[in-house]
């Protein structure tokens, strides 16, 4: 019952964060130099002022700015983002378009440095001065400091241009035709650099929480309980400490959705990876306003889902955390 | 040392700055990045009266490689003297960098004091402001305000300065929450100090220690951050910066790979020593941290 309640009062809060993401979207539109007459007239090579005005009132430019919200606000409840002028489509089905693509990478990379992150942290936790151990440190300092973007072109220099191993860009080879696991295997090829790329902002970060958090549960008394009763090395750290480790870095990570989406524009431009953050660089460059506020919306939209599972999943595997509000 | 000695050292009274300064240079490394900063810093200041190349004269063909010609980092996609611009550019993210930190260090301390000594519903409110900017994707969101509002460098500062600002409010805060409760701020109050006294002068002295380590990583973040939106292309044409260096040479990078390999490094000391300056005050400032 607390769980139900607590869990609806996040879907709340959710739903009213979403709301004010809207309006701040609107507000910078409507602040922005220019609105979509001007894009308009621009496009079809300059209108006089009575075009424009026409144009406007087509638009429902003309009326009070709270009328218009409403409007914007109804009409993204039905899907509707507006119109891309540049590419001629709705930005709804823009963005559906890109968005399987940028899940997939921020996906498969997350999974990637959570994995491999609390694997090197629980080796390191256990060998506090081992090889590992190093590496994590070294991981960390180089994870941070390197810009992302910088990563991926060193990758793509080393494995693409120089030893072929992977694809230089895109997510497939259109020259490629065979079966699912033909295309499966093509896709996956094209993913391998873009998502470790992306992963080693992240990994970092894991694996040195992961280290902490083991080294503190490795000291505590049930793990104590557990050796004395004579069960294995491997045994203790797998079935016991691990369990109660991981939710810290689970709430880690379930942080940084926005970082990584931000992480996943850089990398899509560096590997053109046909995703939201392509998109993103390309409309900037074009001005297409309306697709970016669309980007931005909908990312906004994918971090506080993502927030809400993270904190529903937490306190189904928690109990601890059940009652908190 | 005998004991005597080390009685004399304990009671001698030292000012706040000369006992961290004392803890800072027990750690080796920090000191080490601390000195190759200030070189940064001077490179940046003195750098292009030593070094008289103008960054965006074409001075030679096209990617002629590192160390020929008389150009130590060679010349870019335009003729460029690579170097020129490297040291041309650690002006702007160095300026960048540390003029956004203020930004949000002083957007974030206002909101994490006001929350934090206050409670009730200005804390609920601000704390909800706060969690609002959380779930913005911060790239994004200084994307479309640079390009919305144009990518002049105060508009890029604000936009990197008003992403960045929830970790230190949350610390702010959490300090305030923390200190408010203490024995001295109840005696400050009690003898008549006003609430901006208590907040500016009894305070926010004490919470400063985190929020200083905290300030210190926000440089090297905001570095990094004007570096992806240079990268990007969101940047003053006006300038030179690092990440657009790589930006604008990334599709050459099979002729000339080492254009975008020294910008990129130059990006990765700079933040690299700025990060294990703020390991180094972190040790110096928090000591109680230390122990655990």
């Amino acid at each position: 019952m607390q769980f139900l309640q607590t869990t609806l009062i996040r879907i709340f809060y959710a739903i009213v964060l979403l709301v004010a993401v809207l309006v701040l979207n609107f507000s910078l539109m409507h602040l922005a130099p220019g609105d979509v007459a001007d894009t308009i007239s621009q496009s079809m090579g300059g209108a006089d002022q009575e075009l424009l005005d026409r144009i406007r009132s087509d638009y429902g430019l003309d009326q009070p700015f709270l009328v218009q919200l409403g409007r914007y606000i109804a009409g993204v409840l039905q899907f509707d983002l507006g119109f891309s002028f540049f590419y001629n489509q709705p930005v709804t089905k823009l963005i559906m378009e890109r968005l399987p693509a940028t899940l997939l990478l921020v996906v498969t990379a997350q999974l990637l440095a959570l994995f491999l992150g609390v694997f090197l942290g629980v080796i390191s936790a256990r060998k506090p001065n081992g090889l590992t151990s190093h590496f994590v440190t070294f991981m960390a300092l180089f994870g941070y400091a390197a810009p992302v973007f910088w990563t991926g072109i060193l990758l793509l220099i080393g494995f693409s241009l120089h030893l072929h191993w992977f694809p230089v860009a895109g997510m497939r080879d259109v020259t490629i035709s065979g079966g699912f696991w033909v295309h499966f295997v093509d896709v996956l090829r094209h993913l391998i650099l873009p998502m470790i790329t992306l992963a080693s902002i992240f990994l970092a970060l894991y694996s040195r929480l992961a280290r902490a958090t083991m080294m503190e549960v490795l000291g505590s008394d049930y793990v104590r309980t557990a050796k004395s009763k004579g069960l294995s090395q491997r045994q203790v750290v797998y079935k016991h400490a691990l369990k109660n480790s991981l939710s810290p870095v689970i709430t880690l990570a379930g942080l940084q959705f926005s970082a990584v989406i931000s992480g996943a524009v850089l990398v899509e431009t560096v590997f053109s990876w046909p995703g939201l953050g392509t998109l993103a660089f390309q409309s900037i460059i074009a001005r297409d306003t309306p697709t970016i506020l669309g980007i931005l919306f909908f990312s906004a939209l994918v971090v506080i889902v993502g927030n809400l599972l993270t904190d529903i999943a937490l306190r189904l595997v928690d109990p601890r955390l059940r009652g908190r509000s | 040392m005998s004991k005597m000695e080390s009685e004399q050292e304990f009671e001698k009274a030292r000012s706040p700055f000369a006992e961290a300064w004392g803890m800072f240079r027990r750690n080796h490394t920090a000191v080490g990045a601390l000195g190759v900063l200030l070189l940064i810093l001077l490179g940046a200041i003195f750098g292009p009266f030593l070094y008289g190349v103008d960054p965006f004269e074409m001075v030679w063909a096209p990617f002629s490689p590192p160390g020929e010609e008389g150009f130590m980092l060679g010349t870019d996609y335009l003729g460029r003297d690579l170097l020129a611009m490297i040291i041309s550019g650690a002006r702007v993210s160095l300026l960048i960098g540390l003029s956004a930190a203020l930004v949000s260090i002083l957007i974030g301390v206002t909101v994490g004091a006001l929350a934090g000594f206050y409670r009730g519903w200005v804390e609920e409110v601000l704390m909800r402001v706060t969690e609002f900017f959380q779930v913005l994707p911060t790239l994004l969101f200084s994307m479309v305000l640079v390009a919305l509002f144009g990518a002049s460098l105060p508009m890029i500062t604000f936009a990197i300065g008003v992403v960045s600002w929830t970790a230190v409010a949350r610390i702010t805060r959490s300090e305030f929450l923390r200190i408010r409760e203490l024995e001295y701020v109840m005696a400050a109050r009690a003898s008549g100090g006003s609430n901006k006294t208590l907040m500016f002068t009894v305070i926010l002295p004490n919470a400063l220690p985190p929020i200083i380590v905290q300030s210190a990583l926000m440089v090297g973040s905001a570095i990094l951050f004007e570096a992806g939106l240079s990268f990007l292309g969101l940047t003053d044409p006006n300038v030179v910066s690092w990440g657009q260096i790589i930006g604008s040479n990334r599709q050459y990078i099979l002729d000339a790979g080492y254009t975008v390999t020294f910008p990129g490094i130059a990006i990765f000391v700079t933040v690299l020593a700025i990060s294990l300056v703020g390991d180094g005050l972190n040790d110096a400032l928090n000591p109680k941290l230390r122990q655990r």
